[in-house]
């Protein structure tokens, strides 16, 4: 499997849930249930909760951070989030989440080879730190 | 400040200002000029939590900070349809925000305030729309500052040197080429908004090039493909060329560099867009929903004829969201009392797709706006039609939809 970039460090170890198209967490995640609820996005309906989230890379409106953050806070969120290009909205999101909470949350950037060989309810393991990101299958 | 020798919250505001220069891979951090926030939105607990956090380590803003949309319409509360548990805890949200110096402005179109940003200024942001209109429009510099940044950024003056703050990052990588559109249809305003929809959809967060639009393309057009743009995609900056600051040529949006793609956008492509606004075919309208984001004082100007001498169906409610500064020169004007001999319903302070306003169960919501059509379903659970301002105005007024299929016709 493969390494990553770390944009917030944090570990995990979760099955992983993988967005065909990337989601705008305001207006696409109703926090209170963990569901995806963006009538666009073509999973809507589907669980974050407790999983590894993949996606493409962010989308949409700058108040997502807050929606992640509502989220995780209220136990709906997901653990990890692994993308294929950085995405500054998300990553505030666990930076803020850690700095309120305590609670840590890696986010992780990875190449294409490594991104394709995600499939959802895969057991993911993620680990973020200072020195290097690594996203690994069990 | 990392010191705490401006006091708790401006270390944590400036911790997170640091940690993101970090993810953005910035060289160092630079000075804003202003800021807009919008984290005074409510969006639950947590982000309560954290504006007490900054209000009891004693935050103030550092630049002139304005103030976004919030939950509440504190001029006519009785519009919002929220439980008074949400409506303390979206005050309080609102409250904090202006505690520490923020404007309370409460728009998400600061750029039709007085003073806006000028050319080349590097400025916070945030809202998506706003923060798109600046960059393209304004040619002012502002990355995707959301919730959290915006507010640590205004507290610190300072953002990190990446991004849409940097030349190289601000040439298009796409290039949309209008072709067949009919001289009709580009002389629509309803254009803009479904163009903004497609642009958003294929571009995701690229810069993006925009050729073939009139000369005299005008704000509000400019402003309503932005906030398309920015919902359906993420699209912080497009150069329309010929029209915006950065693109008097083709060449010189692209930077000199070859484009990587260019899309072609014909009259098919656009009434596939406008159909993919839509969630209903049912006819018999609850509400119809104006001005997301919000309403300028030119946008009224073309709607007061539209309503001269009748009255929106009883069964309907004509919301228009405005800010406060423009609803005043409207006062002013004289034109509020002919909106409210019409029927027509102000909403300041926030917007209808963002706050339970409108009856949604009594039926679907009609809206000259992509970004509302592309929200509402989610954020308030609407059904939406979407048309052009004069559709709109007809449909309000037989409380059913009405449409001008010869908008969207063939060359």
């Amino acid at each position: 499997m493969g390494e990553g970039r770390p944009l917030v460090a944090g570990e995990a170890r979760a099955p992983a849930l993988v967005l065909d198209e990337p989601l705008s967490f305001w207006g696409g995640l109703d926090p209170e249930t963990g569901r995806v609820i963006d009538v666009h996005h073509p999973q809507v309906g589907v669980d974050v909760t407790g999983r590894v989230l993949v996606m493409p890379s962010g989308r949409g409106s700058s108040s997502s951070s807050s929606v992640l953050v509502e989220s995780i806070h209220a136990g709906t969120g997901p653990v990890a989030i692994v993308m294929r290009e950085p995405d500054p909205i998300i990553a505030l999101g666990a930076i803020v989440v850690r700095e309120l909470f305590g609670t840590r949350f890696p986010v992780v950037v990875v190449d294409e080879a490594t991104y394709r060989s995600l499939r959802t309810d895969a057991i993911v393991s993620v680990h973020a730190d200072d020195a290097g990101a690594t996203v690994e299958l069990g | 400040m990392l010191d705490g020798e401006r006091g708790e919250a401006a270390r944590l505001a400036m911790r997170i200002v640091v940690e993101l220069a970090g993810v953005m891979e910035a060289d160092r951090l630079i000075d804003v000029a202003s800021a807009h926030v919008d984290g005074c939105l409510y969006h639950g607990p947590a982000s309560l939590e954290f504006a007490e956090r900054l209000v009891a380590g004693g935050a103030t803003v550092s630049v002139p900070t304005t103030l976004n949309t919030g939950s509440l319409d504190l001029l006519h509360p009785e519009l919002v349809r929220e439980t008074p548990e949400r409506a303390h805890a979206a005050g309080r949200q609102m409250e904090l925000y202006e505690a520490m110096g923020c404007r309370p402005t409460w728009t998400c179109a600061p750029y039709q305030l007085p003073g806006r940003p000028s050319f080349g200024q590097h400025i916070a942001w945030a809202e998506s729309n706003a923060i798109v209109f600046a960059n393209s429009v304004l040619g002012a510099r502002t990355n995707r500052y959301g919730d959290f940044i915006d507010i640590a950024a205004a507290i610190t003056g300072r953002v990190p040197r990446a991004g849409l703050h940097r030349d190289e990052n601000r040439r298009a990588e796409l290039v949309f080429r209008l072709s067949g559109i009919s001289d009709r249809l580009l002389a629509e305003d309803v254009l803009y908004p479904v163009l903004g929809q497609l642009v958003g959809r294929e571009a995701g967060s690229a810069v993006v090039a925009i050729e073939g639009l009139p000369p005299d393309t005008g704000e509000d057009r400019l402003k309503a493909l932005g906030a398309a743009a920015a919902s359906s995609g993420s699209v912080a900056l497009f150069h329309a060329i010929g029209i915006t600051p950065e693109a008097p040529s083709l060449e010189a949006a692209l930077g000199g560099r070859p484009s990587s793609r260019t899309v072609e956008v014909t009259p098919e492509r656009l009434r596939d867009a406008r159909d993919e606004l839509g969630t209903t075919s049912r006819e018999d309208l609850a509400a119809v929903s104006l001005g997301t984001p919000h309403f300028s004082l030119a946008e009224f100007e073309s709607l007061m004829p539209l309503l001269d001498g009748i009255r929106v169906n009883p069964r309907v409610d004509l919301f228009i969201s405005t800010g406060r500064d423009v609803l005043a020169e409207v006062e002013r004007r004289g034109w509020l009392f002919d909106l409210q001999a019409a029927g027509a319903r102000i909403v300041t302070d926030t917007c209808t797709y963002i706050t339970p306003i409108m009856r949604v169960e009594d039926g679907p919501v009609m809206t000259n706006s992509a970004k509302c059509a592309w929200y509402a379903p989610m954020n308030v659970g609407a059904e939406v039609v979407f048309g052009s301002l004069g559709e709109c105005v007809r449909s309000a007024v037989r409380g059913r939809v009405w449409r001008d299929e010869g908008l969207w016709a063939d060359g």
